[in-house]
């Protein structure tokens, strides 16, 4: 068993790896759906556009570069978010799939636009000096990049659920969950709400992008694959669960990782029967309900 | 003695901490009028609803003629017999009244599953027929999302009626309906057929005394009483149930059954 | 834009087996209908007598994407749900048309036969986690089915070809002869996909598109009814994915290449949005939709550099705020005839 470990243990540390990055873009989408119903198909593009920040802002070469590519990520996801948030208003009354498809629409624009900014090339990022080697455990090298993502998923996670958790707004979050139309009748205006939650889900999506960078590079195509493993994420965790969410990411994490390795031709079979597998059993997820925690 | 069409035995269905139904226990005879009364909050909603099957029991069963139905899931009720209207008035919005009523009437006249058009010549006959009942074979064409909502609710007993059901439930079928409609309610409803045994969940005590034979008292989850019309119009408790204190003008005095003002 | 249309731009006069009570309004509503639909079958036919190569071609490509489209209204619009990975069992169709032309025979209409065959297995086999589903879960779902079947459209090399695609399908031929002007493969491809709406339309308008509908506006009052959604929605998703499967077959006879992303979410995309902006639920909107897909993606694209979609996504983005029920929606302005007001209560 020890011996199975060893071999394989670069692929679970890539695992979790993967799976930070899934939950830093999985939360948001999972909230996002979870207190305003609306399903952002967008979220894998804004995370591309952070890919390609972290290209154009030379990450690979310097902290400053990588801080700036950062920085204007998170600036730019913010307003995406916004932006979304006051294109989705008029639709409120409309079916769900109505602002599910404009949020397609936009994922098209975008990734468009990002293919003629950038080209049809697959571009690669180096890891910021400092982090660009790899240290030794348990007799295998692992790069020290890939390290520090596993945690800074950590760290997110414990932020979100402090939030969530223990503040005030947090509360507010768990509740529009629960019960949208009840939190509005206490007078809290859900269109600030919206607002707030689309701009801090598209942040932590775009960050995300620009986190991801040295480990899958940037091309065009790679917003639809990011977009699905975070859908399939939420899925199985169970919409607007941020508990869901993170169970969710280390599970798909492995299943990518470790499926990848060992048996390359049925990895997508593996992501679908873990998908249908929990869907058969907890056909809402596994933290089903409108419940966010 | 009349076997019993619809018996609920110790059913109960819990929230939580919450009994919002408790105990029942009541049997409704083949080809009855039963009223399910009480005042708000007793359960009657909650009671429908285990009923129809689209809420299971937590405790108790359900028999119809005889076979348990609790494990059966609500479209298995509806193909055994149980048929309902609900009180807000739940149609296809974008098809024809005629076209609503056909959706009933072609489940008992064949031809639902048929993948190309048909004629569904029985099914249409029967569905003209129900229509003309309820005065609406003038609005067979018409959308329903521009019918008012007295004609909704008409097409709601059109369609209810079209499963050829043995037990038809109805939730609040006078709400809402002006005097007159009330009246013409009452009439169809006296129209049919002892072949199909009623259930009516109602606020509307002159429509309830009007058409009643026999009626349960709901309060706080747990029948308070079950019995003829006169019986429960003379109650003390049910007076107490309803007002919080015996009222009996509130009630008619006693002295002849209800009737309505048909205009 | 909504999937739930308008009663006024479905096709009236064409109630689910109810056909209204005279001859002579049974007539009128043929006559209404009939005669524009036979004029614009006499045109379509005679296309190939007047225009050149490349716009048969360019039609030939419209048909197959319109009866791709249709198949899709037939889950989103009619039954109301929203599929985001249809284009598996076009692709499934078409890899099956390919294969069959190339190792076994070519002759019509052996390939699409099989296409259409895989595509309703594929979705039975499929759908039934998804449908089970239901609502977003579903949107979900069929996501991830239509990714796994481009992944291994992508891995299963020595099958498919791989990335470099199945190339080298055969001409379709008809009694022996292989079809190689641009005019004939249109009339081989104009024949089907009119039997295949046709097939289409009936489902639609017969008593179990009608059960359909009810499920698409009220699923629980079906319930009450007695019905049993969930078969309903299965037998519709295996129907819908055969008729894709059909359209894909003749993708495979049209251009005689398939790719792994036929298979994928992008197509998937692009024909949900020529459903929902021709108009869902209508049937012939979606036709309409098809048609502004293909024009922009394949006619206008090269001249945008082949950034086609992004013309295509603005086009959606604005549709969707100003024309709520898609291109059929203004068909009912027009078309919107007033609810009788005799007989009120």
């Amino acid at each position: 068993m020890a011996g199975w470990f060893d071999a394989n243990l670069v692929s679970i540390l890539n695992g979790f790896a993967i799976g930070s990055l899934l939950f830093i873009l999985a939360v948001g989408l999972s909230i996002v759906f979870g207190m305003m119903d609306v399903l952002n198909l967008a979220h894998g593009a804004f995370f591309l556009v952070g890919s390609y920040l972290a290209v154009t802002f030379v990450a690979g070469e310097s902290w400053g570069g990588f801080f700036t590519a950062l920085g204007v990520a998170a600036l730019f996801g913010l307003l995406a978010g916004g932006a979304l948030s006051v294109m989705t208003e008029p639709l409120a009354r409309r079916p769900i799939l109505d602002q599910a498809l404009l949020t397609l629409g936009i994922s098209l624009i975008v990734a468009e636009v990002l293919s003629i900014i950038y080209g049809n090339d697959v571009f690669s990022v180096p890891p910021p000096p400092g982090l660009a080697d790899s240290v030794d455990i348990a007799g295998s090298s692992y790069p020290t990049y890939r390290l520090m993502l596993i945690g800074v998923g950590l760290v997110l996670a414990l932020v979100v659920w402090l939030v969530v958790e223990r503040t005030s707004i947090g509360a507010l979050v768990r509740a529009s969950v629960a019960d949208r139309e009840m939190v509005s009748a206490m007078g809290i205006d859900n269109r600030k709400v919206k607002f707030a939650v689309l701009g801090v889900g598209s942040l932590l999506a775009t960050v995300a992008g620009v986190l991801a960078a040295p480990v899958y590079g940037a091309r065009p195509g790679l917003d639809k694959t990011i977009l699905l493993l975070a859908l399939v994420v939420v899925v199985i965790g169970g919409l607007g669960s941020i508990r869901g969410a993170l169970v969710g990411a280390l599970v798909i994490g492995q299943v990518e990782s470790l499926g990848r390795a060992l048996v390359p031709d049925l990895a997508s079979f593996i992501l679908f029967g873990t998908l249908a597998i929990v869907l058969i059993v907890r056909p809402r997820g596994l933290f089903a309900g409108k419940v966010a925690h | 003695m009349t076997d019993s069409l619809l018996s609920l035995s110790g059913v109960g269905r819990t929230f939580g901490a919450l009994k919002a139904v408790d105990d029942v226990t009541l049997d409704v005879p083949d080809g009855a009028r039963h009223a399910l009364i009480g005042p708000n909050g007793a359960g009657k909603s909650t009671l429908f609803k285990l009923i129809t099957g689209q809420m299971p029991v937590t405790s108790g069963h359900v028999a119809l003629a005889g076979s348990d139905i609790t494990r059966l899931s609500e479209p298995q009720r509806a193909r055994r017999g149980i048929s309902q209207t609900l009180q807000h008035s739940s149609l296809f919005l974008t098809q024809t009244v005629l076209q609503n009523v056909l959706l009933a009437a072609q489940r008992r006249h064949g031809t639902r599953r048929s993948l190309v058009p048909r004629r569904q010549a029985a099914a249409q006959d029967r569905a003209r027929g129900l229509l003309a009942d309820v005065g609406l074979e003038q609005r067979a064409d018409t959308p329903v999302a521009a019918l008012s909502h007295g004609e909704r609710r008409q097409v709601e007993v059109a369609v209810a009626l079209a499963c050829e059901p043995r037990l038809l439930l109805l939730d609040e079928p006078a709400a809402g309906m002006s005097p007159a409609e009330s009246a013409r309610l009452v009439e169809l409803l006296r129209s049919l057929p002892e072949s199909v045994t009623l259930v009516i969940v109602e606020h509307d005590l002159d429509v309830v005394f009007a058409l009643a034979t026999s009626v349960t008292v709901l309060h706080l989850g747990r029948v308070l009483l079950s019995g003829s019309p006169d019986e429960v119009r003379t109650s003390a408790a049910v007076q107490e149930a309803y007002l919080g204190t015996g009222r009996e003008s509130l009630f008619l005095d006693g002295s002849g059954p209800a009737h309505l003002e048909v205009s | 834009m909504s999937v739930i249309p308008d009663s006024s731009t479905e096709s009236p006069g064409a109630t689910p087996g109810a056909v209204a009570p005279g001859r002579a309004s049974r007539r009128n509503g043929l006559l209404r209908y009939g005669v524009p639909v036979l004029a614009l079958l006499l045109l379509l036919a005679a296309v190939p007598l007047f225009a050149d190569p490349f716009t048969a071609n360019t039609l030939s490509r419209i048909l197959v994407f319109a009866l791709f489209a249709v198949s899709l209204d037939l889950l989103v619009g009619i039954t109301g749900l929203p599929s985001l990975g249809h284009a598996a069992y076009f692709g499934i169709g078409a890899y099956t048309a390919g294969l069959v032309a190339i190792h076994w025979t070519s002759e019509a209409p052996v390939p699409v036969l099989m296409a259409a065959v895989t595509g309703a297995v594929a979705a039975a086999a499929t759908g039934w986690l998804a449908v089970r589903s239901g609502g977003v879960y579903f949107l979900m779902l069929t996501l991830a089915i239509g990714e796994l079947v481009a992944q291994l459209a992508q891995r299963l090399t020595g099958v498919t070809g791989g990335s470099n695609g199945l190339f080298g399908i055969p001409s379709v031929r008809v009694g022996g002869e292989p079809l190689t002007l641009a005019g004939l493969v249109y009339w081989y491809i104009l024949v089907i996909a009119v039997l295949g709406f046709l097939g289409l339309w009936l489902v639609a308008y017969s008593p179990f598109g009608g059960v359909l509908r009810g499920i698409r506006d009220n699923e629980p009052r079906l319930r009450s009814l007695g019905y049993s959604p969930f078969r309903y929605k299965f037998v519709a998703f295996a129907i819908a994915g055969g008729f894709a499967g059909l359209a894909g077959g003749l993708l495979a006879s049209l251009v005689r290449i398939v790719n792994p992303s036929d298979a994928g979410f992008t197509t998937s995309a692009l024909i949900l949005l020529a459903v929902v902006l021709g108009g869902a639920g209508t049937l012939w909107g979606p036709v309409l939709g098809a048609a502004v897909v293909v024009l922009v993606r394949d006619t206008f694209g090269p001249q945008l550099d082949g950034h086609g979609p992004l013309l295509l996504g603005i086009v959606f983005v604005v549709a969707v705020y100003v024309l709520p029920r898609g291109f059929a929606g203004l068909a009912g302005l027009f078309t919107r005839r007033q609810p009788s007001s005799r007989g009120a209560a």
